[in-house]
């Protein structure tokens, strides 16, 4: 089969590299829209200037990531029209509905609010500018929501059932209440706090490792490590919770996840595979690092199995997920990394303990901001992980036992579907490019400091005059 | 029950219709000022035109956004089969958008503020065009077998008549994005957008007649429909109307009023609209496919109503109020910083 003239692997293609493309601006605006709203909150309670400084300087980048987040997740929405007609049709009643409840309940919300959130200070009273912020953090977050209510129900779907290839809901509420719901909105939702965190408490580290604004820089890795207390165990915690889920509903997938070949029944204990080289064609790990015994303790916390766990070999190729081999691999990369936030975070709350972040002595700590820096980018790579698994691994449906990937595309010439993944894959490789030249330029430049600061309760508001901005004059050596 | 399955989906004609309004609208005038940017003399004049935007265009972009996630869920169908037949120019406008959003910070942090001028300016461009074409197609008609699935070919969109509607389009947001920047603006700049908009407004005018007459001349079934009693008194008032108000808002743009030429603009588009769905209806793709046979199940139209409907006051709400706030000119090119 040639993939160049194949119009179901072509739109695949496209799905995917516009949601992967996609996912890592508004992954931080959510999670960032959280932090604003805490550093806002902190000014208005504190008053003191620090506060207000953070909210501008963070909201640059926020909103740098916005624009992108905007300009790149319109084709998704129009996607499923224009190469997936037959998948909407069939699924329309609520999968349409939620993504128009997505737009109008939270998508307006955040970008009705937006311009007031960055050009309305001085222009509307404090509070008035805190409701947007908070707004505009709501309307992020409740993207989330019905986003993921959308997919879990592509993943375990609810409330009614397909007639005549097409289905027909007969509860609503259940279809959103679906299995996957709760679970996979409380997962995406720490997820991109836990992203958003690691980013600012990197991006902080690597002020204080260049002895710029130390003090001010301090703050906010404090406020992400404090955050990240609650945050990176709760996630691992939410993590479980979802795997537990596909064991029971995916089993295709759960099999991939764990390259298991063979089954294993209950009241078993089975081996768990550390790492192990999935060969698709011989259906077997060509070799594995086994922990004796251990996926029972994996899946359920004991050793004995209460389900059979299914192996790959009971479904025929057709019926159960390819590419065993990435599903695999980026379920450990997603799990490594959450446990590495958990140690990093552990590590960094007892140093903070033995007063060694306080002002004077943040900067003695190089290998505890290094690790932060580190850290910054691989909130985006768990997510995207993690969402491999979650698509990938639902193949080779579409809808989960219900309508097939490959019955889903759109009645269109493979040439155009080329034609358009090709400007897709050259726009959206030149937006990442732009995005990173222009956010390290955001961050080289560094927090304006003589904003002057807006009055509050009853002090009229400062004139927000356009204040002059002094440019690091350092060497360029040394600003990089 | 017969009557609800008839009354739901009008319901959702009207709303969809209104959101599509909306959309034209709002975004008309950000996708105008876009094109008109591309006129602009200087580099100050081309930040002015994009602050007077920074506040609003994503929220305006929103209305589109909401408009194919109703139509997704409203019109099933209608949304796979219209959006696979106008594959070519849904691209076109969303590479167009992207260009258009991403030029707003880009250009705010590049020292290359040319590369980025020009890429809001083609890019508003080549989505006010892909808009056009995709209005143009679904006037005319969309190949569909019995089921109301698309049939066509790949470039069944593009002919002279999706050509004209295009270019009216394209005249018409240059019109309501330079009667914005009257409002907006000052001095010379506003001088020059005076001008401008007389332009557009002719072009318009030119473009619309054409269409008028094209309609009933080189498609019969229009033609049996406009011609069909009471409407015909219907579509009669309407170009007579609409000479009135271009004529109006051409006496507003010569006693150099600040704010009426915009309110004009928009009576003109919101009768264009009314003309255009009257034309339509009860078709969601004319005369191939009725709102009645692609609208989704009632309890889907009802389960809507009621998370989207009540949602919608709300939503003008605080867009008026972001409108409220940023009232006035703009000076310099920044709003807050």
């Amino acid at each position: 089969m040639d993939i160049l003239s194949n119009t179901v692997a072509l739109s695949r293609m496209q799905f995917a590299l516009t949601a992967i493309f996609h996912m890592l601006w508004p992954v931080l605006t959510t999670g960032m829209g959280i932090y604003l709203v805490i550093v806002e909150g902190m000014w208005l309670k504190t008053r003191n200037p620090d506060y207000y400084h953070h909210a501008r300087f963070w909201s640059k980048l926020y909103v740098l990531n916005f624009g992108i987040g905007v300009a790149s997740g319109i084709p998704m929405e129009f996607q499923f029209g224009t190469n997936w007609a037959p998948f909407s049709e069939a699924v329309g009643d609520f999968f349409g509905s939620i993504l128009g409840f997505e737009a109008s309940m939270a998508f307006m919300l955040e970008a009705g609010f937006l311009g007031i959130m960055l050009f309305g200070w001085g222009r509307v009273h404090p509070i008035v500018h805190y409701f947007a912020t908070i707004m505009v953090a709501f309307g992020a977050n409740l993207s989330t929501v019905w986003i993921l209510v959308a997919n879990s129900w592509l993943q375990t779907p609810a409330g009614g059932e397909m007639v005549n290839g097409k289905f027909v809901v007969t509860d609503y509420f259940q279809a959103i209440m679906n299995p996957f719901a709760l679970n996979s909105i409380l997962h995406m939702f720490f997820a991109t706090l836990e992203t958003s965190l690691f980013v600012i408490g990197g991006i902080s580290a690597w002020y204080i490792l260049n002895k710029r604004n130390e003090a001010f820089f301090s703050k906010s890795l404090k406020i992400a490590i404090a955050t990240a207390i609650a945050v990176a165990p709760l996630q691992i915690f939410i993590g479980h919770l979802s795997a537990e889920q596909v064991y029971h509903y995916q089993p295709t997938k759960l099999a991939a996840i764990e390259a298991k070949w063979e089954t294993s029944a209950a009241g078993e204990s089975a081996d768990w595979t550390l790492l192990a080289l999935p060969n698709e064609k011989a259906q077997k790990n060509d070799w594995e690092i086994k922990i004796p015994n251990g996926l029972g303790y994996v899946l359920e916390f004991k050793q004995k199995l209460s389900e059979p766990v299914l192996g790959l070999k009971e479904w025929k190729p057709e019926d159960r997920p390819r590419m065993v081999g990435l599903i695999y691999y980026c379920f450990r990369i997603m799990s490594g990394i959450g446990f590495f936030f958990v140690g990093l975070m552990l590590f960094s709350t007892i140093q903070w303990m033995r007063g060694k972040l306080s002002a004077e002595n943040i900067s003695s700590q190089p290998w505890l901001m290094r690790a932060w820096i580190l850290a910054a980018p691989l909130g985006y790579i768990a997510v995207e992980s993690g969402w491999i698994v979650r698509c990938v691994g639902r193949q080779p449906w579409v809808l989960y036992g219900q309508i097939r990937t490959a019955d889903g595309v759109s009645n269109i010439p493979a040439s155009n579907v080329l034609t358009s993944l090709s400007f897709f894959a050259i726009i959206y490789s030149f937006l990442f490019v732009c995005a990173l030249y222009f956010g390290s330029r955001i961050i080289r430049k560094g927090p304006n400091l003589n904003l002057s600061v807006p009055g509050l309760g009853n002090q009229p508001a400062i004139e927000t005059e356009l204040a002059e901005h002094i440019p690091d004059q350092r060497p360029v050596e040394a600003q990089q | 029950m017969q009557a609800l399955e008839h009354f739901l989906p009008q319901v959702w004609f009207i709303i969809l219709g209104l959101f599509l309004l909306l959309y034209v609208m709002l975004d008309g005038f950000d996708l105008g000022v876009g094109i008109l940017s591309l006129t602009a003399s200087d580099d100050e004049r081309r930040g002015i035109l994009m602050t007077s935007l920074g506040n609003v265009w994503d929220a305006n972009e929103t209305w589109l956004v909401l408009m194919g996630g109703a139509l997704f869920g409203a019109f099933p169908l209608a949304y796979g089969t219209i959006l696979t037949a106008l594959y070519i120019p849904i691209c076109m406008m969303l590479f167009g958008l992207i260009f258009r959003a991403v030029a707003f910070e880009f250009r705010e942090h590049s020292n290359r503020k040319l590369f980025w001028n020009y890429a809001f300016g083609a890019g508003s461009f080549l989505a006010a065009l892909a808009q056009g074409f995709a209005l143009g197609a679904v006037l005319e008609g969309i190949a569909v077998d019995e089921a109301g699935h698309f049939v066509g070919t790949t470039w069944d969109w593009l002919d002279w008549r999706s050509i004209l509607v295009a270019l009216t389009l394209v005249q018409g947001y240059v019109l309501i994005g330079s009667t914005y920047l009257i409002m907006k603006t000052d001095g010379e700049l506003q001088t020059n957008h005076y001008r401008t908009a007389k332009i557009a407004a002719v072009t318009t005018l030119i473009g619309a007649i054409l269409i008028t007459i094209a309609t009933p001349v080189f498609y019969e079934s229009t033609r049996a429909r406009l011609f069909d009693k009471p409407l015909v008194y219907v579509f009669a008032a309407i170009p007579v109307l609409g000479l009135l108000l271009v004529g109006l808002l051409l006496r507003s743009l010569e006693q150099k009023q600040e704010r009426t030429p915009f309110v004009w603009t928009i009576m003109i588009f919101l009768l264009s609209f009314i003309g255009l769905g009257l034309i339509v209806f009860p078709y969601i793709i004319p005369t191939q496919l009725t709102i009645y046979q692609a609208a989704a199940a009632p309890s889907a139209l009802v389960f809507m109503i009621v998370f989207i409907g009540f949602l919608i006051p709300i939503m003008i709400f605080y867009n008026i109020y972001n409108y409220v706030v940023f009232r006035g000119k703009v000076a310099g090119g920044h709003y807050g910083e």
